[in-house]
């Protein structure tokens, strides 16, 4: 793991579009039966536009900026070796369909764990406006390759 | 949720795991780390078998607890620590319980702490969500 991480501030991602099919789909995947996550009506009738997503939805955006992690040339991390330690969120408001979100990753942390390595990093979710939507937070541990 | 009593339960359920819900998962979330698909994967890495993604865990463990909050849009921050995995069989897949006790109360949010068991063993640490009080 290239130390040098620590304090490097992604590119912000591509642009997700936020489909109410895909939260659906997310939905009905994480057992979240709630009317809100399924139908529109149920949704507006707590005053928003369009179904709401779960709250760890934030994962699937957040995870194209593990992408860019990942694929940074020299990080050593291999992704069957790779163990999610810790998460949290952050909300200033859920997200919801017809959202769409852009990530910036900033890497906060990384520290050698005997043979490990330990990587914290923050992904800041904002919405078209600019607003922010939600923080998420991780803590990663990485077996280095053939450890 | 008008009232919230610190040591009040407001929401429980159990949750049948199966490997066609980790593939599920995985397809959902764009998480295809094989861990949580191959047995032979999970073995050459040192796993006891193949697990549910702790992303998984914790997004049935707040799912508990919609019906309580009304608006999920009421929770302002959710975090967990992954501490121990959860192992699916491919034949008897796996079930985790899911309990939401209020842990504390101030002016205008509340803390109501998840414990999430599995096999009679607490599967995440120190699983807590914000929520604002209205």
């Amino acid at each position: 793991m290239n130390p040098e991480l620590v304090g490097r501030v992604f590119p912000p991602t591509a642009p997700y579009l936020v489909g109410r099919e895909k939260v659906r789909e997310f939905a009905r995947a994480v057992f979240a039966d709630a009317p809100q996550h399924s139908d529109p009506e149920a949704a507006r009738a707590l005053g928003y536009d369009d179904v709401v997503a779960p709250p760890t939805f934030a994962m699937v955006v957040q995870d194209l900026t593990l992408q860019q992690l990942l694929g940074e040339p020299g990080s050593g991390i291999e992704l069957s070796r790779l163990v999610h330690a810790e998460q949290r969120f952050r909300y200033s408001r859920p997200i919801v369909a017809g959202d769409e979100l852009v990530a910036t990753l900033t890497v906060t942390g990384i520290r050698s764990l005997g043979g490990n390595a330990m990587i914290t990093s923050d992904a800041e979710i904002m919405d078209a406006t600019g607003a922010h939507v939600v923080t998420a937070i991780s803590v990663l541990l990485a077996g280095e390759a053939g450890a | 949720m008008s009232a919230l009593v610190v040591g009040e339960v407001v929401a429980e359920r159990s949750v049948h795991l199966t490997r066609e819900a980790l593939v599920r998962y995985a397809g959902a979330s764009g998480d295809f780390n094989p861990i949580h698909y191959r047995d032979d994967v999970a073995a050459a890495v040192g796993l006891p078998g193949v697990l549910a993604h702790g992303m998984l865990t914790m997004g049935i463990a707040v799912g508990t607890l919609a019906e309580a909050l009304g608006d999920t849009g009421r929770i302002v921050e959710y975090g967990v620590r992954f501490t121990r995995p959860v192992v699916v069989d491919p034949e008897a897949g796996a079930d985790l319980h899911v309990s939401a006790k209020v842990g504390a109360v101030d002016g205008e949010t509340a803390r109501v702490d998840l414990t999430v068991t599995h096999a009679e063993t607490t599967v995440l640490g120190k699983a807590q969500v914000r929520v604002r009080l209205s």
